[in-house]
Formats: C-alpha cells, structure tokens, sequence
C-alpha cells in the first residue's frame, strides 16, 4: 500500500507540469476533444474518419476559426474500447480550460457517456449512431444524434431493400437475414427492423457476430442454410471485408447484401475482389472526392503538406463523416454565439443551446461545400435528431456510386419506439421530462 | 535505525499473532488508510478520483479476489473476467427487480452468484490442474460471455444488450460525486482486505497454501482437497464478484459484456503475477502497475516528446505504450521472478536491518 501512495505521488508530479503548461492561457480558443481510435481491429475505420475531422478543424481556422474564436482541439486514443474512452473522457473535459462538447465515435463509449455528460453539463454528439432513443431531447438533454441513429440507418436500410424489390408491399414473404456485430452497435438495428419486419410481414433471421467479425463461418453457414433473400450488414472494421468475402465464398449474391454506414467506406471493399455490387445505405454524407470541400482540404492544407492522412483518402465516406461531425460541432457553437455574443468561447452550456437549436439549410450546407452528399440538419429542443436522410452507394469494384434518392427515415415508425425507450430510461433513472420553460436556457 | 523493534517484547499469543507484529508496521498502515480516507479526498482531483483511483481501488479487489484462488490455493483460472461479469450482472437484476433494494446487498448478491458460478466451475479442479485447469475455467469466460450477450432476461432485455444503474443510495447517503465513490470503493477494499487476510493466516488458508505446494502430501496429512479446493474458489470469485459488480455500479454506470471480456481475465491474472503470487500486498502492487502504466505512459510519452521537440501522435504513442508496457512486464520479471510485493519485502528486510547488514 506504501508502495501505491508513492506510485500516486510519481503520477502526480509528472503531471503537474503538463498541466500548468496547458492552463495559460492563450488567445480565444474553443476546445474539441476527440475520442479517436487510430489502433487495434477498428482502425481501417477509425483513422479516416479521425483525420477528417482534424482537417475540418485546421480548415476553420484557416478561414478564421469560429468568428474569429481559434479552435484547438487534442485527440486521445480509445482504441474503441469503452473504458479507455471514459478515462479519455474524464482526461479532456477540463483539460485547457475545459471542452466544448464531446463526440464519443463509438456507441459503447456513448452509452458510458450519456450519463456522465447528464451529471457533468457537457454536451454529448453522436450524429448518425449512438443511443437512438436519445433523439427525444426532452428526456434526453445533453445528447445530440444530431440527423440520425442507428434506427434511421436501418429504417432507411429497409426502405432501400424495399425499392430493390419493387415497394414496400413486396416486402411480404421476404425473408431478410440482418448480420449484425454483437455489440450495443449492432444490436441497435434488431427493433427497428423487427418493428419493419411486423409491419409488411416478412421474416427476420438476426445473426450476431462476435467482436472483432473475423470468424464467420457459422454465421454464414446459417445464411446458407436459411437462404433469405437479402442480407443486411452491420458490420464494423474487419467485420465487413470478412463478410464480402464469406458471401463470395458462399455463393450469396453481392448484390442482395446491403450494409449500413459503418459498413459502407473503402476501407471495407476496395481489397475485396468480389464485392462489386454490394451496396451500402449511408445516413448522413456518402463519399465525395468531388465535393467543393473536399478539392478545398487538398488546395489549402494536402497541397502545402498539412493534411493529416494520406491525400487518396480524402473524399472517402469515412472521412467525409469525420469532415460532417466536425462541422456539426463547430456549426453548434456559431450558432450559439448568435445568441450568446459573436466571437466569444461558447461553454459547454451555451454550446448545448447551439445544438438544440441547429438550422443548417441548403444554403449553409452549399456554402460548407458538403451540399452534394448531405441533407439539411435541424434540431428542437423536442427534437434532437431532426430529419435525416439518406442515399444508397453500389460498388462497382473500383468506386461507389449512387444507386437510390434520398431515403427519408419514417417519423411515424421511429417516433413511437423513440418515445418508448427515451420513457423507460426516464422511468429507471428517474428523470422528468423536460418543460417548454427549460428549453429557453 | 528507522526499523529498530529493539524493546518491542510480545508478551501474549495474541501479540505474537497479530497483522503486523512490528509496531512500525501497524502505524505506518493506519497512518496510511487514514491517508486514503482523510488526505486522498482533499488532494486529488476528478480526473485522478474517476480515471485512475477508483478503476484501481475495485480492480486490486479483484486481484485480491483472483490472488486468493491463484497464489494461495495454486489454481490457475482464467474465468476472473466472468466471474466479474457474473457479480454485476447478478447485482444489477437484483438491484433492479426488487424494489427498494439497498446497493449494498445487491452487489454482495452479485458475490453471491459469482461464488455459485465460481464453485461450478472450480469443480473441474478436483481432477484436473495446472494449464489444464486454466483451460477448463476458461470455459466459464466463454460460457458467461455468451450467456449475457444472448440470455435477454439478464439484462432486464434492453434492446442494446447494454444495462445501466444509476442513483445508488446507502442509507441515505447519495454515492454520485467522485468522492463519495472512491470512498465507497475503499471502504469495500478495506473490509475485504482485511478480510482475506485473516483468512489466509487461519487454518483455511494454511490448508490453500498446502494444496498449492503439493496437493497429494497435503491429502495424506489430513487436508480434504475438494472442501480445500472448493473453499478457495468460492471465496475468490465472492471477492471477484464484488469486485464485478462494483466495475459496473460505481466505475461504469453502464455497461456491455465486452467489459468483462477475456482480456479482464488475462489483465487480473497479470497483475496477480506481476504483483506477487501468494501475497495480499501484491494484488495491490499489481493493480496499480496495470491501471495506472499504461495511462501514465499515454499521458508521459508525449510530454517527454514535446520536451525533445518531437510530436508523437496518438496512434504512436498508443503503439508505444504497448511496446513500453511488454517490455516492462518483461524485466518485471526477469529482475523479480516473485513480483513486486517480493521486492517489497526484500526492501523491508533491508531496512530492518540497516545500517548493519550482517
């Protein structure tokens, strides 16, 4: 026990001296930390969407950050597991004066974090995954699936297999195999599309695959066996290149498995050779080599040697999103400083009322350079998602193209299961909802 | 000098059989837990109470817990991660299915599961031992893992197969600021501590300590191997339960399977090694060796860069880490084959004697 005081004493005093260099404080900045995971099975997916993200951010400053106000941000590797993230986590929301909002990549860091960000006043963004239910902003007051969640994703996923089959009517009889990753992640899907499968009567086979998806064998032999007419994929890192090549092995047409965003970027197919024809349902950005933004990070930061991955991948779907969900976060804090004062450091309350009250429109998105593959945002004090959307990609073996319109995830599908679950969280934590009063902070 | 026990006359049986039978011992110990209690809360900041203290208080009770069934009795098991699993899950439905029910009782009845489950899976060593055992108890990690990943009434069937507590309250008194928790850790660590300490220096743990060194010479002495046996896996997977249950309740709030993954197993394991076999000191050496290197290494790395004008990114430091972190285990043990608390004692040793060696 001696010995763990004097350990505690060394970790401390080695510390101290990192801490009060970060505490001077320097000119107006707004903090970002960001929970990347560049390491372990989830890194092909990890690293573009991380390097997206910091290129969004040297990008805003080099158009004069947020009114003027510089963003910093620092990143702390999670490796995505979820105890690495809560420690992350409890490094950074202080750190140089404190954060501005947390964005977790990761729906079991986001489930740790909901009730942390709850007891500490601090924002928590998970646009297009994390908890679903969180879409409630009544119950829900501090998170943020800002334009979609794991259950637009499979909404719109159904909607999409529905379009290949000819309407949703046709869906009656199908059977639908959902190969999910065995985790909070993928198991988010299951009501959505049970709640789907119940409404046009077509039979589910739910196949989990256990963490990290390198194994499976099994799960493809039930396929096999059961033979439904489509498969859905969630998968994630490895997960998905192992499962285009078990279909490939197996038989199973590529082009009658559709995966989901997390399944849906280069990393995933581009060393498969059999996965032309796979498409992918991408809530929120698609890939977009030709958006104006992405040609604007290979001019301003690639071209002088800044960018923070390699050049070939920017564009990609993964790093697309980490450009969006930087923009969201800067987005909310320009919108709070319309109410709070213009060129001041947001706290993570004012920034809070940011995200509540998002209005990205078609014009904003355009003179962001992402209007291409995105939809406007909007969110509510009631409403913490607004309308999400999404398009389907198609593989043709050397880039994805657009294979659908926008899919629109079904408010009266969603909203009943949203209010059912964002209840019972409340019930169990005993939480009221909140007023009309309380949506003016 | 510092050590000298001249004067120090032990006058009864009681006396000489005591924790710490060196006066300097006992108070340096009670100064210390009066530390953790009284001078920790008031020095600490939120980050070092959330991120460091609390995850090491409630995993070197787990070590403690594996220790008593590794060092002690000699059976190697890597089931602690389910085991751990076993005391939350079994915690949290108790806490949730019955109303009203105190958070204390719930995750002594998460111990209480832990201890069945573990004493199930503990009866495979009446017949098998050594690396085969480890095999067998590996059994209980797979088995546990697919059990709350697919059993929904486990997980009181939330769609996200993800559970959570909240509002823990003992008599009264809230446990939601980080020190309250680290202090409702600690006051779990101390009970237990001493607990398994005196459980040790009693006959049970004389009879553990047999079987270890030679199982068969400790059956012909009169030591029945299966209650011996059976007795150390029921009171390591109570303390590992606990231990499980307060992961879930205090450190994580909510949580999945994948936290009491077979890497928890291999981690508890390790500090146990790393700390030292058969040593109640070393489950705490070694927790604070596994816990805290690796974030001190996270956060050190790239200030010792910075102070070279270098800048390692987070994926390079994070590859470092591991490097540094093997490698460290690596010379552990080499150097110290018998862990940290074998160190520890070599040092206490030392200074009972200084400055006259011989």
């Amino acid at each position: 026990m001696k010995n763990a005081c004097a350990t505690l004493a060394t970790v401390l005093a080695l510390l101290a001296p990192s801490m009060s260099t970060n505490a001077i404080a320097q000119e107006k900045q707004q903090n970002f930390p960001l929970l990347t995971f560049r390491t372990g099975p989830y890194a092909p997916s990890g690293s573009p969407w991380a390097n997206g993200f910091v290129d969004y951010f040297k990008l805003a400053n080099i158009k004069g950050g947020i009114n003027g106000v510089r963003i910093a941000w620092e990143e702390c590797e999670t490796g995505y597991a979820t105890d690495r993230g809560v420690e992350c986590y409890e490094r950074l929301k202080g750190k140089s004066g404190g954060a501005t909002v947390f964005q977790t990549m990761s729906t079991g860091i986001t489930l740790a974090l909901t009730e942390r960000g709850i007891a500490d006043g601090m924002p928590i963004l998970t646009p297009a995954y994390g908890l679903s239910e969180s879409a409630d902003g009544e119950v829900f007051k501090w998170s943020f699936p800002i334009g979609g969640s794991h259950w637009t994703s499979a909404d719109t996923q159904v909607q999409y297999v529905a379009q290949k089959v000819g309407g949703l009517d046709k869906l009656k009889g199908k059977r639908i195999a959902l190969l999910y990753h065995d985790s909070p992640y993928g198991k988010e899907a299951i009501t959505v599309v049970t709640a789907r499968a119940k409404m046009h009567d077509f039979e589910l086979i739910a196949i989990p695959v256990s963490h990290p998806g390198v194994d499976q064998k099994a799960a493809w032999l039930q396929i096999r066996r059961a033979r439904p007419d489509f498969v859905l994929l969630w998968g994630w890192g490895v997960m998905n290149s192992t499962a285009l090549k078990e279909a490939q092995s197996t038989g199973f047409p590529r082009d009658h498995v559709i995966g989901v965003w997390p399944s849906g970027s280069d990393s995933d197919v581009k060393e498969v050779p059999g996965a032309a024809g796979y498409s992918a349902v991408l809530m929120l950005p698609g890939p977009g080599f030709d958006s104006a933004i992405a040609k604007e990070v290979r001019e301003k930061l690639h071209a002088k040697g800044q960018g923070s991955g390699p050049k070939e991948e920017v564009g990609e779907a993964l790093y697309m999103r980490g450009l969006m969900n930087a923009m969201v976060a800067v987005e909310g804090v320009r919108r709070a400083q319309e109410k709070f004062g213009k060129g001041q450091v947001m706290t993570p309350a004012q920034a809070r009322w940011g995200y509540e009250n998002l209005q990205i429109d078609d014009k904003r998105l355009a003179e962001l350079g992402i209007a291409d593959v995105m939809q406007p945002l909007a969110t509510t004090c009631k409403d913490h998602m607004g309308p999400s959307a999404a398009r389907a990609y198609t593989w043709n073996g050397s880039k994805w193209e657009v294979s659908s319109d926008w899919l629109h995830a079904d408010p009266a599908v969603l909203n009943p299961l949203i209010k059912a679950a964002a209840d019972k969280y409340a019930a169990e934590k005993k939480l009221t909802r909140r007023t009309g009063a309380d949506c003016q902070s | 000098m510092f050590y000298r026990e001249n004067g120090q006359f032990k006058t009864s049986y009681r006396a000489d059989q005591q924790i710490f039978p060196i006066a300097q011992d006992r108070w340096v110990i009670l100064a210390f837990i009066a530390f953790a209690f009284i001078g920790v809360p008031m020095l600490a900041d939120e980050y070092m109470f959330r991120a460091i203290l609390i995850p090491f208080l409630i995993l070197a009770l787990a070590a403690l817990g594996v220790n008593i069934l590794v060092g002690y009795c000699g059976q190697i098991s890597l089931g602690s991660g389910a085991f751990m699993a076993v005391g939350a899950y079994m915690a949290y439905n108790t806490y949730v299915r019955i109303d009203g029910m105190p958070v204390i009782i719930a995750l002594l009845s998460g111990g209480f599961f832990a201890t069945l489950v573990g004493m199930f899976f503990g009866i495979p060593s009446l017949r098998v031992k050594g690396l085969y055992l480890a095999v067998a108890t590996l059994a209980a990690q797979f088995f546990c893992d697919w059990a709350f990943l697919r059993i929904g009434w486990f997980t009181n069937n939330t769609a996200s197969g993800s559970v959570s507590v909240s509002n823990l309250a003992v008599l009264g008194w809230t446990i939601d600021t980080p020190v309250e928790k680290y202090l409702f850790c600690l006051g779990f660590l101390v009970v237990f501590t001493l607990l398994a300490k005196n459980l040790v220096r009693s006959a049970i743990g004389r009879e553990w300590m047999a079987i270890r060194d030679m199982d068969v010479a400790a059956a012909v002495i009169g030591i029945r191997p299966m209650y011996a046996k059976l007795s150390a896996f029921a009171v390591s997977s109570f303390i590992i339960g606990v231990a499980g249950g307060l992961w879930g309740f205090v450190h994580l709030g909510s949580w999945e399977p994948a936290a009491f993954s077979i890497d928890r197993s291999f981690q508890l394991l390790f500090m146990v090694i790393i700390g030292g076999m058969g040593s109640i000191m070393g489950s705490f050496f070694g927790a604070a060796f596994i816990v805290v290197l690796p974030i001190f290494l996270n956060q050190f790395l790239p200030a010792a860069g910075a102070l070279v004008g270098v800048e390692i990114s987070t994926a390079a430091v994070s590859h470092t880490e591991f490097m540094v972190f093997g490698a460290l285990i690596v010379w552990f043990l080499i150097v110290e084959p018998h862990g940290l608390a074998k160190l520890w004692s070599l040092g206490k040793q030392k200074l009972r004697i200084w400055p006259f060696p011989h």
